[in-house]
């Protein structure tokens, strides 16, 4: 299918709407209230942000075993890599939130010297039980995609580094992670969008995300489209910036290459 | 109360509530899914298709719409989408309808299923060698023929593995009603978890729950895609 | 299998499609449980002391009430789309909201109290919660309540007061702001006796706290209002209110 100019006329005619549109949309709609919550709307982004990036550095440092296990470890290794992504695919992540929250909650006062314990400053925020749900999750989506890429990867280019004599440690470090990571960028992309609507769930367990935010504002200023509409716009903006991230990492993971 | 007692079918026990809680979900992400493979099929031809204003349109539409998170989307569809289509029937002259949270419910799955939906069915449809579209063309086949005649077997066993689990997201994202209070498995589970305080409980039932419903899917699933290639070629 | 995808898909049009009937009022109640005012069964009825009461002014007010579960910070949304017609949540009566909806009277009148965790000595002032973490649910007078005077605590928003309840239970929060009778209940249970106790009332304001609960209703509809009044007065006069009342409380809930 050939290229289709950006500046093709029908294309104009869709800017020049959309230029309508949102002229229309910040002339005609309420957006005083813009002001007055901007520094909890910064705080907001800029926690969403944070839960983004850590939950997904810690899940994909636990996807790499998980992938690696259901490749190439033994039996049981692989049994239980399995059956772990299976469970984090097959139930809705807000139930797994909630049932590490609100049913781990239910327990911790049964547990005695818990309060006294080193934990317990950890245990007591509301952050940590997103990081943990949101970081597990990732590793669960993230440990198939990995197992699919160390699969991939050209059974001749490890048989030749064994040939060399390199230490299978060397290998994996060297050949077969990388490659797998490259061959897997472009899956990770929508792995990563997928992790960003997932942050908002966080709001249901009192972290205060730019979704919390935007709820807050919409239940003081009793104003119900406009907050969403940001909302929805501060989504469309990070994903379209993680998008425009990953082009950049696969252009120069290839030409490396 | 002990956990069967809890769990039990007839109330006082909050079982037989899960499983309509259940079946709930079950009818929403259903609906949601079938009308999403219909918006997902005519997205895929317009994409295909030669009319550039309309192909990107559709590109829009999968665009935001894979990029918001459902929860936000559930939010402007069960509020701002019942307005809007009531100003436009009202201006229609037109009765207003009530749209309630079941059909919200179902609008909003139908519409995250089919941007993706068009992306799975594009891919396989361009999957198909185009001879095969082109013959059937020229013996003057009818395009609504060829597309249930040739496109459709042709392209499911490709696109079988992207559309069961475009299924099991739908099942999945059913339990984000719940943040607007609509009962299905997960409020209703957290409605027995509020009530009786075994939090632990309902929870850990609604997830065993769910994790049958992708088992049992995964099974279907696996017997149709066997079914489906038995006539492709091994490669 | 076909059979069931034209029923699942019949019965999406017929709800798509479904006219809304003028004789009906749709009640809109919080989904999650409230006692004493509102607890869902197994069967996902509910029932309590506002539930009654609202059945009964239905009954007096000869409206067909039908009661519709929505989720408790959405519910003035939720009024102002038209997904239900009169809000009977337990919402305060304030110059804020009175803003964007209508009130019926007063139907009953309440304060807001603090609990706190066993072994706190907490009082319920601001230099007392100073860089304590008190959790209110989102959307209700006790968040304006707190963020308005506890500015030096930590406040955490939940979407159910029943989920703030459940994080001072795990000693997550210190304490928690709320309806003085919600609590109470909640402190007579088993999880809220274990683990904490009534440190009493919040210092009144009126502007945040409003006067007394009433039915929500959406602005510009003086009939139903009027109809709701009638109704309140009427079973207050009938003794019916009385009776409902002695069921679940030992004082006159309705106030001076």
């Amino acid at each position: 299918m050939p290229k289709v100019s950006l500046f093709a006329p029908h294309r104009l005619v869709l800017m020049a709407l959309a230029l309508i549109l949102c002229l229309s949309a910040a002339i005609n709609m309420d957006w005083s209230w813009m002001e007055r919550y901007s520094q909890d709307i910064i705080g907001g982004l800029w926690r969403t942000l944070a839960l983004l990036t850590g939950t997904a550095i810690i899940g994909f440092l636990l996807s790499i075993p998980l992938g690696l296990a259901q490749a190439a470890g033994p039996a049981p290794l692989a049994w239980l890599a399995r059956g772990f992504c299976t469970l984090i695919r097959g139930t809705p992540i807000l139930l797994q939130l909630w049932l590490l929250y609100y049913g781990l909650g239910s327990v911790l006062p049964y547990i005695p010297g818990i309060r006294q314990s080193w934990l317990w400053p950890l245990l007591s925020e509301a952050w940590p039980y997103a990081m943990v749900s949101l970081s597990l999750c990732f590793a669960g989506y993230g440990g198939e995609v990995m197992r699919g890429a160390f699969k991939g990867v050209p059974n001749g280019e490890l048989e030749a580094a064994q040939a060399m004599g390199m230490h299978p440690f060397t290998i994996l470090r060297r050949i077969w992670l990388p490659r797998a990571i490259q061959r897997v960028l472009p899956t990770l992309n929508g792995e990563l969008i997928m992790q960003l609507k997932a942050t908002p769930l966080a709001a249901t367990i009192a972290f205060i995300d730019i979704y919390a935010v935007i709820a807050r504002i919409r239940q003081e200023t009793y104003i119900i489209y406009e907050p969403l509409l940001l909302l929805a716009l501060a989504y469309l903006i990070m994903a379209g910036l993680i998008t425009l991230g990953f082009r950049y990492l696969e252009n120069r993971t290839q030409a490396r290459r | 109360m002990s956990v069967q007692q809890l769990l039990a079918l007839e109330p006082p026990g909050w079982g037989g509530y899960l499983l309509e809680g259940l079946l709930t979900s079950l009818q929403v992400a259903l609906a949601g899914y079938l009308l999403g493979l219909l918006i997902g099929t005519v997205g895929a031809t317009i994409k295909r298709g030669d009319n550039l204003l309309a192909r990107d349109l559709v590109s829009i539409y999968t665009t935001t719409v894979r990029a918001i998170p459902e929860l936000v989307l559930i939010l402007l569809v069960y509020f701002a989408l019942p307005e809007a289509i009531n100003q436009l029937l009202q201006a229609l002259g037109l009765t207003k309808i009530e749209i309630g949270g079941f059909a919200a419910g179902v609008m909003v799955i139908a519409l995250v299923q089919g941007a993706y939906a068009t992306e799975v069915i594009r891919g396989a449809i361009n999957a198909i060698p185009p001879g095969h579209i082109e013959v059937a063309h020229s013996f003057g086949m009818h395009p609504f023929k060829i597309f249930y005649r040739i496109t459709l077997p042709e392209m499911l066993p490709s696109a079988l593995p992207g559309l069961s689990n475009l299924w099991l997201v739908a099942t999945k994202d059913t339990a984000l009603l719940a943040v607007v209070g609509f009962t299905e498995l997960t409020l209703a589970a957290r409605q027995a978890a509020g009530s009786t305080k075994h939090y632990f409980l309902f929870l850990l039932a609604a997830g065993v729950l769910y994790l049958l419903v992708t088992l049992i899917s995964n099974q279907v699933f696996r017997y149709l895609e066997n079914r489906t290639s038995k006539g492709a070629r091994h490669a | 299998m076909r059979k069931k995808i034209t029923v699942a898909l019949a019965a999406t049009l017929a709800s798509l499609a479904l006219p809304a009937l003028a004789e009906t009022v749709r009640i809109g109640i919080a989904t999650e449980p409230y006692p004493p005012f509102a607890v869902p069964d197994a069967r996902g009825e509910y029932s309590g002391w506002e539930i009654d009461i609202t059945k009964a002014i239905c009954t007096a007010a000869k409206l067909d009430c039908q009661f519709v579960a929505t989720a408790w910070d959405g519910i003035i949304p939720s009024l102002q789309a038209e997904k239900i017609d009169v809000i009977a949540a337990s919402l305060s009566i304030t110059e804020e909201r009175q803003k964007v909806i209508d009130f019926s009277e007063r139907y009953y009148q309440t304060g807001a109290s603090l609990a706190v965790g066993q072994g706190l000595d907490i009082k319920p002032d601001p230099a007392s919660l100073k860089g304590k973490k008190i959790g209110v649910q989102s959307g209700s007078i006790h968040q304006s309540y707190a963020l308005k005077h506890f500015n030096g605590a930590e406040i955490r928003e939940y979407q159910t007061q029943d989920e703030a309840n459940q994080d001072l239970f795990a000693g997550r929060l210190d304490a928690t702001l709320a309806d003085a009778l919600v609590l109470e209940a909640f402190l007579k249970s088993r999880e809220g006796e274990v683990c904490c106790y009534d440190a009493g009332l919040v210092a009144q304001d009126d502007a945040v706290l409003g006067q007394g609960i009433g039915f929500g209703l959406r602005k510009g509809n003086p009939e139903l209002k009027e109809k709701l009044n009638n109704a309140i007065d009427s079973i207050r006069a009938s003794g019916e209110y009385a009776r409902i009342s002695s069921g679940y409380f030992q004082f006159n809930i309705y106030g001076e």
